[in-house]
């Protein structure tokens, strides 16, 4: 299985995360919203047939670019 | 009787019945499609209230003499008082000829009868317009709430270069200063500025009264898809068209995420638009944030003179914002004053467009001009990006060119999101936002090198 580390493009804050440990996701799907320069940019899945088996971020939780997201296997 | 004589029903025409159309339309888009709600929403209104006849916000009033030069008797009066009167309209017949109606609108007051005796330049009647006139040949006097803001906010060119000043405290040149290259992509979005420029002076070829070179300045202008600096140039150089120019270039602006798309897919291909540049750019110190709007400040103005109320207020925004210990001003400049010179900006530019000012062919072919300029500096930013792409290994995203439109952040949020689309893995937002804040630089200059021409 090969692992894909999702890291935060830009400094802002997580306005929502849409999917939790263990879902099965698919290319396009969101991960999470992050609030940065008065926009909402949704994180996208860049794998096809993948499963989320780690989630390192919550609502209201300021990140800063290179910090992982989220590791997905597939 | 209770004003019931004086109700706007008698004056209301068509003209009206469509502008409250276009109006709601702009209200519309911005509450239930969200798009720039903060321009559309105010604007639209602008435009309802304006066009509800005699309500008087947008009012000035003209005085007019006898013109013939000599001392002259009325024989009759031509028109009665409240009276919806069009350009040219004989107001009043002199033995020595007629005096007519510069502008349209409706007349306030005949100051004479007939048999009486007038002497040159004096005063026989006074009219209410909502025209923009030369104020050089045609002094007016402002009498309405939003013709007072707009004469002596925006046609004495304080609110324009103070919105300028908001948005410098709201601009972070990070990603530019990071990429200096970006700047050349700013550089050649301004391309659409020229193109219109000649575009509208081409009228001259099929239209016997065809834009004027300071018309066509300011309708080249649009294309630097900068609201204020538009409103700024335009006001100066050719104030009778302003409404026609701030409109379009507010509602270009606001639809950015409709002209833009099908341009940047015409011109690249899917491979091209997946090009994935890597997220982290270069640190940039607090030091090199300080020094650039300071430095640029001083190069830009050294050789754009004329840009100088712009890029000082711009640079001057930018400063409080990325020096560390004026907080509160940069505060302020982000929140409550923009807002503030926001609703006074857009209520006033709606109320430019009365359906006497709108449903006049220049004022249409402005809006045209506005729309094929902003789609020529798009062309032309995704165009350079191609071109830099050709010299250089690492290749850039040729959509982030795009962003060199200014039309901040909605550009830059566009190629953002058709990138993503293309390739999950990109997220093209903050290289976009160089040729971004580089656009607006450009279209400040652009403007400011139009008055050093033209002016």
């Amino acid at each position: 299985m090969a692992q894909e580390i999702i890291e935060v493009p830009l400094t802002g804050k997580i306005t929502s995360v849409e999917v939790k440990v263990g879902d099965k996701v698919k290319e396009g799907d969101t991960i999470c919203f992050i609030e940065s320069m008065k926009m909402e940019n949704p994180i996208m899945v860049p794998v096809d047939n993948g499963t989320i088996v780690q989630l390192n971020v919550a609502v209201e939780q300021i990140v800063k670019p290179g910090e992982t997201i989220a590791i997905i296997e597939y | 009787m209770f004003g019931l004589f004086e109700s706007g029903f008698q004056l209301f025409y068509w003209g009206n019945a469509l502008m409250l159309l276009i109006g709601g339309a702009l209200i519309y888009l911005g509450i239930a499609k969200k798009m720039e709600p903060l321009l559309l929403v105010p604007i639209g209104f602008g435009m309802l209230l304006i066009n509800l006849p005699l309500g008087g916000l947008m009012d000035y009033e003209l005085q007019l003499t006898n013109t013939t030069g000599v001392p002259a008797k009325v024989i009759s009066i031509e028109v009665d008082k409240a009276y919806k009167i069009g350009e040219n309209d004989v107001i009043l017949q002199l033995d020595s000829g007629e005096v007519l109606a510069p502008v349209h609108g409706r007349l306030k007051e005949i100051v004479v009868s007939p048999g009486q005796e007038v002497a040159p330049g004096e005063v026989v009647a006074t009219m209410i317009t909502s025209a923009q006139t030369d104020q050089a040949k045609l002094p007016t006097t402002p009498v309405g709430l939003l013709s007072r803001i707009f004469a002596f906010g925006i046609m004495w060119q304080i609110i324009p270069p103070l919105i300028f000043l908001c948005l410098g405290a709201l601009t972070d040149f990070g990603p530019m200063i990071a990429n200096p290259k970006t700047l050349l992509l700013g550089a050649a979005a301004q391309f659409g500025v020229y193109f219109a420029f000649f575009a509208a002076l081409a009228t001259n070829f099929f239209m016997p009264d065809g834009f004027t070179i300071a018309e066509a300045a300011s309708i080249g202008i649009i294309g630097g898809a900068e609201g204020p600096t538009t409103i700024y140039v335009t006001s100066l150089l050719a104030p009778h068209i302003i409404g026609a120019t701030a409109v379009a270039c507010y509602t270009y602006m606001a639809l950015v995420p409709i002209i833009q798309p099908p341009i940047i897919r015409l011109l690249t291909t899917k491979k091209e638009r997946a090009i994935y540049m890597k997220p982290q750019m270069r640190e940039v110190l607090p030091r090199e944030k300080i020094i650039f709007p300071t430095i640029a400040a001083v190069i830009v103005i050294l050789f754009v003179p004329m840009s100088a109320p712009l890029m000082g207020m711009f640079m001057v925004g930018n400063l409080f914002t990325t020096c560390g210990v004026t907080d509160r001003l940069s505060k302020t400049a982000q929140t409550a004053f923009i807002d503030i010179l926001t609703i006074f900006i857009t209520l006033c530019i709606g109320a430019t467009m009365t359906a006497g000012n709108f449903f006049q062919p220049k004022t249409l072919l402005v809006l045209f001009l506005g729309v094929v300029a902003f789609a020529t500096a798009t062309a032309a930013g995704v165009l350079m990006a191609k071109l830099m792409n050709l010299f250089s290994k690492e290749k850039i995203n040729p959509m982030i060119g795009a962003a060199g439109v200014s039309a901040v952040p909605m550009a830059a949020r566009v190629v953002q999101v058709m990138g993503q689309k293309e390739n999950p893995r990109n997220f093209l937002l903050m290289h976009a936002m160089g040729p971004n804040v580089a656009g607006a630089i450009g279209a400040a200059i652009a403007g400011g090198v139009f008055l050093g021409m033209i002016g």
